[in-house]
């Protein structure tokens, strides 16, 4: 249960402390109450004193091997019981088990008559027999100031419950004494005088119809301790208190970047995405989108196989599924498989703090790593603005040291600043989408800008966008004269670049044509030239050899008159292979 | 069973003009003494409590005393928080007299024996 706390509890080395095992407790006491010595736990009736120390109790008896001892002076043992069951403590198997004691000490004025010096040996041995037949580690004595009604010797009560805190030290035991507080005084009887260990204190408060429960550390000897109010509530986990703002800035960052479910709207994003654990706000007037755009991102990480908590303060799940699936949007298939879970509550139903606790117990449990809250800025009209403010810094914070991935969505109303968010959050998120209205043209039209988004290279582009049967689709942009081009005036000059375009085509295409018919043209007259050459090659080939038959016919002619008049015989001998005979000189 | 309301009735009227006549002579008194160990506060209530006994209840008391120390699961039934306490078990109804049993005139009031 506490271990899902990345924020671990540092134990001080000094001082040896016994955890209480109350979510957050531990956490803002750095480790448990002082283990050994007495606690003080002040606070106006009704402010859960009495279950407060119950839980320490059955947590330690449970959780910590730590047997206890209950001594209550204003309820019986029954009554507790039977209070304390629908939280699940069931003191009756604790006390089978020897794990708990518990001893209801009655003091009724009416019957007592005080004749003369006393002490309250009695209390401190049914707290010693108490003690010593369960070795308990931890005693509880609720609420202790119940003496003073009983008995009217405040000087003998004073020296007695002095000795009693001494005593409690001495045997060891952890103890926690519960008080009513007084009027400019931590408690009515001043009992912080001698209980000066730790001190903490419980309020009640009432603002606007909304009580808050708040609890504050205001002493701790010995150990440094968050001293900050903080929220705790009673619900049917027995008390939970939220520590949140100790802690810190100590998240790591994650350099992992997570789609946001809009391709384009991922290229905007240095075209990867949100970083994983980053918070992104998303802001935008009525009906700009918000949720189309948060719905996107659910699917994607369902997709991804990663779980989502979706926190609706304005629509029930079926109306959002419904309404999703107009856009294409099939979320009831993760819904099925248990990736996506809703939470919708009316925010005006609970104070903050309860949100808050609620929303922490949600993660707890739920482990997810994408939450969608929609919108954040309905959680003012419960608080103040500061209230909220405060409530979403410390919320932010908790699901960054989570590794969470946050997107908060905000509606802006008209007669605010866009740039401002309904409670102001936009320091505290890594990306802001800006969603809004163009009104131009007598059209209104959805755009949507990244106003910041820290780390990463983003598009500085207002882009228009569409909701349509497949989602949410990120137009081109077209700048006009006027600005940015939406809805007809886009479509106008998407129209116009597009015969444009056209044109352009058509007379490329045309030179192509006739650049092709030049060529073609060309190669015919290459061919004719080539088939001329040809020919006169022809014509030369043949009278070549016109011309060498000639002359055959002249030589043979020659021949014929020479061997006719017999008058050159060796001439014809004189044939190269007759005249080599002259060789052999060269032998020689 | 019809016959034993009479005889009840009778009793509750017999005890009733008993407190109106203002006769407690007769009245028997169990008396618990609740202390821790011999501690001088011990021992002077024991002292005080047991004059008074024998002066004005002689034969019609009983005086138990307890050690808390040696008998703690006595002091949680009887809802002993402060010692030393003297019980008044009976007569009716019972009552606690917290401390030494020093203020004599308290405990007379505390036990019903103060003088009108």
């Amino acid at each position: 249960m506490s271990s899902t706390f990345a924020h671990e509890v540092s134990i001080s080395p000094g001082l040896a402390k016994a955890p209480t095992g109350i979510q957050g407790l531990d956490e803002i006491t750095g480790g448990g109450l002082p283990r050994g010595r007495p606690t003080l736990v002040c606070g106006s009736a009704g402010c859960g004193k009495t279950l407060l120390a119950m839980e320490f109790l059955v947590r330690g008896a449970a959780q910590f091997g730590e047997p206890g001892v209950f001594v209550s002076f204003e309820e019986t043992t029954q009554e507790l019981t039977q209070n304390v069951r629908s939280l699940g403590f069931d003191l009756d198997d604790l006390v089978k088990q020897k794990k708990l004691a518990m001893d209801f000490v009655r003091i009724e004025r009416n019957e007592i008559e005080e004749t003369g010096e006393y002490d309250l040996e009695g209390l401190f041995v049914r707290l010693n027999f108490a003690i010593d037949s369960i070795g308990a580690k931890r005693v509880v004595l609720d609420t202790i100031e119940a003496l003073f009604g009983g008995l009217s010797n405040i000087s003998i009560l004073r020296g007695e419950l002095r000795r009693l805190f001494r005593w409690l030290k001495d045997k060891g035991v952890t103890a926690l004494i519960t008080c009513e507080s007084g009027e400019g005084t931590l408690t009515k009887h001043s009992l912080e005088e001698y209980v000066s260990d730790c001190v903490i204190v419980l309020d009640h408060r009432v603002t606007d119809q909304m009580s808050t429960r708040r609890l504050r550390i205001v002493k701790y000897r010995g150990t440094s301790h968050e001293t900050n109010e903080y929220p705790f509530l009673i619900d049917a986990d027995g008390i939970s208190v939220l520590p949140v703002t100790s802690l810190g800035l100590q998240h790591t960052a994650s350099a992992e970047r997570i789609s946001s479910g809009i391709p384009r709207l991922d290229a905007m994003l240095g075209g990867e995405g949100y970083f994983r654990s980053s918070t992104v706000l998303m802001s935008g007037t009525a009906g700009s989108g918000k949720t189309s755009i948060a719905a996107h991102f659910a699917a994607a990480a369902c997709q991804r196989g990663e779980r989502c908590l979706y926190f609706a303060f304005e629509e029930s799940p079926g109306q959002i599924l419904r309404n999703m699936r107009s856009i294409g949007i099939d979320l009831e298939q993760w819904v099925d498989k248990g990736l996506l879970h809703f939470h919708a509550s009316r925010a005006a139903i609970h104070g903050l703090e309860m949100h808050l606790a609620t929303i922490h117990k949600l993660v707890r449990e739920f482990q997810p790593r994408v939450v969608i809250m929609d919108p954040v800025g309905s959680l003012t009209s419960v608080g103040t603005r500061q209230d909220a403010n405060v409530m979403l810094t410390r919320l932010i914070d908790f699901l960054k040291m989570q590794g969470i991935t946050a997107l908060l969505t905000s509606l802006t109303s008209g007669d605010e600043a866009l740039e401002q968010t309904v409670v102001n959050v936009s320091t505290l998120v890594d990306t802001w989408l800006l969603l809004r209205d163009l009104e131009l043209d007598g059209e209104r039209n959805r755009v949507m800008y990244v106003l910041k988004s820290r780390g990463m290279a983003h598009s500085n582009q207002l882009r228009e966008f569409l909701l349509t049967d497949q989602g949410v689709e990120l137009q081109n942009v077209y700048l006009g004269a006027e600005g940015v081009l939406t809805g007809s005036a886009r479509q106008t000059r998407e129209a116009t670049e597009k015969a444009a375009s056209l044109l352009r085509h058509q007379e490329v295409e045309a030179k192509q044509r006739e650049r092709v018919l030049k060529r073609e043209a060309h190669e015919a007259r290459i061919i004719a030239l080539q088939k001329e050459f040809e020919a006169e090659e022809e014509v030369a080939k043949r009278d070549s050899d016109q011309e060498r038959s000639r002359e055959e016919t002249n030589r043979q002619d020659r021949d014929r008159m020479g061997i006719s008049r017999q008058g050159d015989k060796v001439l014809k001998d004189a044939e190269p292979s007759a005249r080599s005979h002259q060789t052999p000189r060269v032998r020689t | 069973m019809t016959d034993e309301i009479p005889e009840k009735e009778s009793k509750t009227t017999e005890v009733f003009e008993k407190l109106v006549a203002g006769t407690k002579s007769e009245e028997r008194y169990v008396l618990r003494l609740y202390v821790t160990g011999m501690t001088p506060r011990s021992t002077e209530a024991f002292a005080s409590i047991k004059a008074i006994c024998e002066e004005r209840l002689q034969g019609r008391y009983e005086l138990e005393v307890i050690d808390i120390y040696l008998h703690p699961q006595l002091a949680v039934d009887e809802q002993i928080i402060a010692v030393p306490t003297l019980v008044k078990l009976l007569p009716a109804p019972l009552r606690k007299m917290v401390g030494d049993l020093s203020n004599l005139d308290r405990v007379l009031l505390g036990l019903d024996l103060r003088r009108k």
